[in-house]
C-alpha cells in the first residue's frame, strides 16, 4: 500500500516540478498566440467587436503592402547581427583570455549601458549620429578635401537604424560568447598547439583582406551606404584578423568549442533585433520602417487587431523556421560534447 | 657513448621578480631512454617539461633538442609532443579525429593517415573506438588515446605531464607496465613527470630528483635508492635512517665513523670523500634485528637499541627501535618467520640491529659536513 503510493508520487513528481512552468507557458504563451491567430483570421473592429470568419485576407494582403518592411527587419536583424558578432568575438575572447584581473571590471562595463532606459540609450544615439553631433562633426573636421557635402547626415538613413541596433544588442551576444570561451580548457589549445597548429597559412591576411572586403561590400550595400568605404575598412580588418588573430588551433579547437556561445548569442541578438521598432523609430525614416513599427502601429494607433496580428503570426513562424535552419546547420546536438575536460 | 636527444644548458625560469621556479638546470637526456623528473609540487618538474615542450620560455639558458637549439621556437615547430595531465582530448572531435589531429596539421595524405591511426590504435589496443567521444570513453581509455595522439607524429622525445595521475591505483599499475612496453615497442625517448616515487622507480632507465627548482641527484632508480647523496633524496625516495658522526680512522678499505652514544659504523671508505663531518643512512629493509648480544659472524655494522615500537603491515613488520635514547631508527622485517602467537619482537624488547658496512650511505650536500671543506 504505501509502497504504490511512494512509486505513485514518484511517477508524478517530475510533472508536479513542471507545473508552475507549464501553466505560465500555457497562460502567457499558448493561448495569447492562438487568441493572436483567431484575431487574424477575424473581421471587425475595437469598437464594434470582432468575428471569427476565417478570412485569410489580412495574410494574402502582407506580400503586397508589407514585403519592403519584412525586407528591412529581415536586412537589419542580419546586419545588426554579424555586425555585433564581429565587434562580440574579439571582445570576449579578450575578456576571457587575457582579462586576468580585470575581467570583472571589463563584463560590468559591457552590460553598465543596461543601467540606464533602453528609449534614453537609443535617444543618445540620435545625439552621437546627428547632424551636430560629434561623428558628423569629425567627419567634417578630417575632410580637407570637402569630399563630404554639407548636407550629410546620418538621421533616418539604415546606417542610422543599424548602428543602434548593433550598440543595444551588443551585450547578448558578447555574454554567450564569453560564457563559452571562459569554459575552454586553455590546454587544450596548448594540445593544439603541441599537435602542429600554427599559424592559419602563410599569407593569411591576404585571405582575411579579400574576405573582409567582401563583407564589408555586404554591409555597405545592406545598410544602403557607400560601398566603397565598407570594403576598405572590411580588408583592413579582416586582414588585421586572420593575419594576427586567426590561427590553426583557433580554428580548429578555440571556435568550434565556442560554437555553443555563437549560437545562443546571435539568437539573442536576431530575434530581438528583428521585431525592433524603437531604433527604427527613433533613428530611422519612413523609408527605413522595419516589420516592428508596422506591427506597433496597427496594434495601438490604428486598432487595426487583424493585420496586426497576421503580421506578427507571419513573424513568429519566420523565427522559428529560420531559428531550425540555423541549430540545424551549426549540428547543436554535436555541441553538447563540449563538457567533456 | 648514447647520442643526446634533449639538452638543458643553464636553464631558468622565472615567474614574476620573486618565484625562480627552476634555477640553472644543466640536464641531458639520452636517445631511447625512459627519462623522469621526479619531486614534490611546486618543485619545478612540470615547468621544465612545458619548457622542453615549447609552452613557456626560459628566463635564460639553452634548450637543444637533437643537437638543434629550439629555444626559442613554438610547440608548433618542435618535433617533440606531450601528454597532457588530463589528457587534453578535444571534446569535439571523434576519437579518430583526436589521434589524426596531428597528421592532419602536418598535410599527410588521408590514406597514410587512416593506416597511422588504425597501427595506433592497435597499439594502445583501443581498435574499434574511432567513432566515439572523448566524453564516451573511461579514464584508462582517453589516457590511451592520449597516448595514441602524441606517439602518431613519431616525436624524437614525448613528453609526459603526470600522465597517470587521475587514476586509480590499479589502473595506475596496469598502465605502467603499458608505458614501459609501448615506449620499448617505438623506442622514443620518454620524458616523464611524475611525484610517485615508487611510478617513477618502475618505469624509469633514469631519474632526477628535484627540489626547488633543480635537481638533487640524478642516477638510475637503484643508484638513487642505494646510494642517496641528498638528504632530500634519502627521505624522498623511500625511508631513511639518519645518523650523524665523526670519522674516527679506517680499518681496511673501510672508515670508520662514530655515531649516536659511541657506536661505530663502517662505511666503504671512497663514499666519505675524506671528510670529517658526516651524516650516514641506512635503509629500514636492510637491517637485520638480532637478540641483544648474539654474536653476529659477519663484519656488520651494529646498534644495540630498544624496541619502542612495533606495527604489523602484513608482508613485514615495521619496528621503531631507540638507540642509545637519542636516535630512532624505522626496521622493517619481512613476516617470514613470524610465528603465530604474535610478533617475535616486542616493545621494550632489547635488540641489536645488524646491517652489512656495504650499505651505508653518506650524505654528500653541503649542510651536512664542513661547508669549508666541501669547497
Amino acid at each position: 500500500m504505501s509502497r504504490t503510493r511512494h512509486s505513485l508520487r514518484r511517477l508524478l513528481s517530475p510533472y508536479v516540478l513542471l507545473a508552475p512552468g507549464l501553466l505560465w507557458l500555457i497562460v502567457f504563451f499558448v493561448l495569447p498566440t492562438i487568441q493572436m491567430f483567431l484575431y487574424s483570421v477575424s473581421t471587425g473592429s475595437v469598437d464594434f467587436g470582432y468575428k471569427l470568419t476565417w478570412s485569410f485576407d489580412a495574410f494574402t494582403s502582407i506580400p503586397t503592402y508589407f514585403s519592403r518592411q519584412f525586407e528591412n527587419s529581415l536586412i537589419y536583424g542580419t546586419l545588426a547581427t554579424v555586425i555585433t558578432f564581429l565587434i562580440s568575438y574579439p571582445l570576449a575572447y579578450f575578456i576571457a583570455f587575457r582579462g586576468g584581473r580585470y575581467k570583472n571590471l571589463i563584463l560590468f562595463l559591457v552590460i553598465a549601458p543596461f543601467f540606464t532606459s533602453f528609449l534614453i540609450r537609443t535617444i543618445s544615439w540620435q545625439i552621437i549620429l546627428g547632424n551636430n553631433g560629434p561623428v558628423i562633426g569629425l567627419m567634417h573636421a578630417v575632410d580637407v578635401f570637402h569630399q563630404v557635402p554639407e548636407n550629410f547626415t546620418f538621421m533616418g538613413e539604415p546606417v542610422a537604424v543599424v548602428s543602434g541596433l548593433v550598440y543595444n544588442y551588443l551585450p547578448f551576444m558578447t555574454l554567450p560568447l564569453y560564457v563559452a570561451l571562459e569554459r575552454i580548457d586553455l590546454r587544450l589549445i596548448e594540445a593544439a598547439q603541441d599537435l602542429y597548429a600554427g599559424p592559419w597559412r602563410p599569407r593569411g591576411w591576404i585571405y582575411g583582406a579579400v574576405g573582409g572586403a567582401l563583407l564589408g561590400a555586404l554591409i555597405g550595400f545592406g545598410i544602403d551606404w557607400d560601398v566603397a568605404i565598407f570594403a576598405v575598412l572590411g580588408a583592413v580588418l579582416g586582414a588585421a584578423m586572420l593575419g594576427a588573430f586567426v590561427s590553426e588551433s583557433f580554428l580548429r579547437v578555440t571556435f568550434p568549442l565556442s560554437l555553443p556561445g555563437v549560437f545562443a548569442g546571435s539568437l539573442l541578438t536576431f530575434i530581438p533585433a528583428l521585431g525592433d521598432y524603437v531604433n527604427a523609430t527613433l533613428l530611422g525614416s519612413p523609408k527605413t520602417q522595419m516589420i516592428g513599427n508596422v506591427i506597433q502601429a496597427r496594434f495601438l494607433t490604428s486598432n487595426d487587431y487583424t493585420t496586426a496580428s497576421a503580421l506578427s503570426f507571419v513573424l513568429m513562424v519566420g523565427i522559428i523556421v529560420a531559428v531550425m535552419i540555423y541549430a540545424r546547420m551549426l549540428g547543436t546536438e554535436d555541441l553538447s560534447g563540449g563538457a567533456m575536460i | 657513448m648514447p647520442e643526446i636527444d634533449v639538452r638543458l644548458v643553464d636553464v631558468t625560469k622565472r615567474f614574476g621578480p620573486d618565484v625562480v621556479a627552476v634555477d640553472h638546470i644543466n640536464l641531458e637526456v639520452r636517445d631511447g631512454e625512459f627519462f623522469s623528473l621526479l619531486g614534490p609540487s611546486g618543485c619545478g618538474k612540470t615547468t621544465t617539461l612545458r619548457m622542453i615542450g615549447g609552452f613557456e620560455e626560459p628566463t635564460s639558458g639553452l634548450i637543444e633538442l637533437q643537437g638543434q637549439d629550439v629555444t626559442w621556437l613554438p610547440p608548433y615547430r618542435r618535433n617533440v609532443n606531450t601528454v597532457f595531465q588530463n589528457y587534453a582530448l578535444f571534446p569535439h572531435l571523434s576519437i579518430y579525429e583526436n589521434v589524426a589531429f596531428g597528421l592532419r596539421r602536418r598535410k599527410v595524405a588521408d590514406k597514410e593517415i587512416r593506416r597511422r591511426v588504425a597501427e595506433m590504435l592497435e597499439l594502445v589496443e583501443l581498435p574499434g573506438y574511432e567513432k566515439r567521444r572523448p566524453g564516451q570513453i573511461s579514464g584508462g581509455q582517453a589516457q590511451r588515446v592520449a597516448l595514441a595522439r602524441a606517439l602518431i607524429n613519431r616525436p624524437a622525445v614525448l613528453l609526459l605531464d603526470e600522465p597517470l595521475g587521475a587514476l586509480d591505483l590499479k589502473l595506475r599499475k596496469q598502465m605502467q607496465v603499458e608505458l614501459k612496453r609501448i615506449q620499448q615497442e617505438v623506442g622514443i625517448t620518454f620524458i616523464y613527470v611524475t611525484h610517485d616515487q615508487e611510478e617513477a622507480m618502475t618505469m624509469s632507465d633514469r631519474i632526477a630528483v628535484m627540489s626547488a627548482g633543480h635537481y638533487e641527484q640524478l642516477g638510475t632508480p637503484e643508484e638513487l635508492y642505494e646510494r642517496p647523496t641528498t638528504r632530500f633524496v634519502a627521505g624522498f625516495l623511500g625511508v631513511s635512517n639518519m645518523l650523524r658522526g665523526q670519522r674516527q680512522g679506517e680499518d681496511g678499505g673501510y672508515a670508520i665513523v662514530e655515531v649516536v652514544g659511541g657506536a661505530r659504523v663502517r662505511v666503504p671508505r671512497e663514499r666519505l670523500n675524506g671528510r670529517a663531518d658526516v651524516e650516514v643512512g641506512v635503509r629500514p629493509e636492510k637491517i637485520r634485528m638480532l637478540s641483544a648480544g648474539a654474536a653476529s659472524a659477519e663484519r656488520l655494522n651494529r646498534l644495540d637499541g630498544r624496541i619502542i615500537h612495533a606495527s604489523y603491515m602484513g608482508v613485514s613488520t615495521q619496528y621503531i627501535v631507540r638507540v642509545a635514547d637519542e636516535a630512532d631508527l624505522t626496521v622493517y622485517e619481512q613476516n617470514v618467520e613470524r610465528t603465530e602467537e604474535g610478533s617475535i619482537h616486542r616493545p621494550g624488547e632489547t635488540v641489536s640491529l645488524a646491517w652489512p658496512p656495504e650499505h651505508t650511505f653518506v650524505i654528500r650536500e653541503a649542510g651536512a659536513v664542513d661547508g669549508a671543506q666541501e669547497a
